[in-house]
């Protein structure tokens, strides 16, 4: 008989035990409130007072610094969903599944939002709330397919097996969705191009590129904050609905 | 080989003996075409030019409904685990179903289209080129449709989100299908969609053929 060595778990995957999760990530939520309260304050102050108007749309502009940010998040969202989804299906991890599911209504509503500054920008400047236009078309179906990602998390009721068929359907849809953008933008296109990352540098006054950049990096340590709270709000959940179901089967058989 | 074209022909044989499914679909597929001239007025050059997308709309429709008969009465009487267990991979035998479900739901779509055609007073031109739209699309449809089907096999309330899922990522083949019968941009559409096509063909069974697995563990 020889003993088998044990192998180590290596840095990750301790940290990425749910358990150990629970354990480190406390001592993030604070930190990351009070940043992002700090980078919302500053962004805030920057987009109302310490950057121009725009010499067409007036204060109408300042809607960019909401808008964008939230743009940036609702693929962010996504690309992290997809992350999590191969960790569900390559290793099978329950944390994984668990981060997919936290960040979906999260994707939702930063999409959401980016639509919804969208038409209030797009009424004064444009001159409607909607134009069928090709990157809003393609926004729109990212919020249909995390809608639907969501009702497909909801009609499970065992939630560890939804955990891997969705995240099918995740990496399903992450490929989908650059085949859906472009085949959009060949339909129909009125939106204007890239402005801040072009080839010669950015078009923007450096005043408003602060209260941009502030402004992106706030709402992404935002994202950061609500999906650390989320996923510790899940992991507890699951093992509360356990501990409720080992008493119960205790409970019969006693 | 044989075991493949088996599987097909078990397939069909069942779509055909066991209540004309098909059928049934095909009556969908032409009364949704019907019911449009009651919603939008019986304008005949008006419905002319709106026919290509009436067509592509009861197209997805019918799809989407056909989709339950997929993957779900074969895992509710066990033959979706029988058929896991046999010489054949389980993406060749999705691949399989999914070219027989092909033939009995999409090729009646096709042959039902003149039908249409004469509803919504459709030029010859216009008709031949929404049928060879339809043609090159609908494979790309079902193995979309595939993918749905195989995710939502295990769920008693599949039928409805199935194709919530599915809808948003086939928009591609939508926009595609229909720009075929612009004169404008008709040449690059066909490539695009047969391109669309053989890509989301290939790809479907190994998703699908994933997703049976999972729901099967």
């Amino acid at each position: 008989m020889s003993v088998t060595a044990v192998k180590q778990p290596n840095w990750f995957s301790r940290l990425a035990h749910p358990g150990q999760f629970l354990n480190w990530s406390r001592y993030f939520v604070w930190p990351l409130a009070i940043l992002t309260a700090i980078g919302f304050a500053v962004g805030l102050w920057f987009a109302f007072f310490a950057s121009p108007e725009d010499y067409q749309m007036g204060d109408m502009v300042r809607v960019l610094y909401i808008h964008v940010p939230n743009a940036w998040l609702s693929m962010l969202v996504y690309g992290v969903m997809a992350a999590a989804a191969l960790g569900s299906l390559v290793w099978r991890h329950p944390l994984a599944d668990v981060a997919n599911k936290a960040a979906a209504p999260l994707g939702a509503v930063f999409t959401a939002i980016t639509l919804f500054t969208g038409a209030l920008w797009g009424r004064p400047t444009w001159g409607t709330f909607w134009e069928w236009d090709g990157r809003m078309t393609s926004e729109l179906v990212l919020l249909l397919i995390y809608l639907g990602i969501i009702a497909l998390w909801r009609s499970f009721d065992d939630q560890g097996k939804a955990g891997r068929i969705v995240a099918i359907v995740t990496l399903v849809g992450a490929i989908n969705i650059p085949i859906i953008h472009y085949s959009v933008e060949w339909w129909n296109t009125l939106h204007q191009g890239a402005t801040v990352f072009t080839a010669t540098g950015p078009k923007l006054p450096g005043s408003m590129l602060i209260a941009l950049f502030t402004m992106l990096f706030a709402f992404t340590l935002f994202f950061a904050l609500l999906q650390i709270v989320r996923m510790r709000t899940e992991i507890l959940r699951r093992r509360a609905e356990s501990m409720s179901r080992q008493a119960a089967l205790r409970g019969v058989s006693a | 080989m044989s075991a493949f074209s088996a599987l097909i022909g078990r397939e069909l044989k069942l779509a055909f003996r066991a209540g004309g499914e098909a059928l049934v679909l095909v009556l969908f597929f032409i009364m949704v075409g019907v019911i449009v001239p009651f919603a939008i007025g019986p304008d005949r050059p008006m419905l002319s030019r709106l026919s290509p997308g009436i067509v592509w709309i009861a197209a997805f429709l019918s799809t989407l409904l056909g989709l339950d008969r997929l993957f779900r009465a074969d895992d509710e009487d066990g033959s979706l685990t029988l058929l896991r267990h046999s010489a054949l991979p389980l993406e060749a035998i999705v691949f399989g179903k999914l070219i027989a479900h092909w033939l009995v739901t999409a090729v009646p779509l096709l042959l039902a289209t003149p039908i249409l055609a004469l509803l919504l007073s459709m030029s010859v031109e216009q008709w031949w080129r929404t049928a060879l739209a339809l043609l090159i699309g609908t494979p790309a449809l079902t193995a979309f449709g595939a993918i749905g089907a195989a995710v939502t096999v295990g769920l008693r309330r599949g039928g409805l989100v199935a194709p919530v899922l599915i809808l948003p990522l086939s928009i591609p083949v939508m926009i595609f299908g229909v720009g075929m019968l612009d004169p404008m941009t008709g040449g690059g559409a066909t490539l695009f969609l047969l391109a669309l096509s053989l890509v989301v063909t290939a790809f479907s069974p190994f998703a699908a053929a994933l997703a049976l697995r999972t729901a099967g563990e």
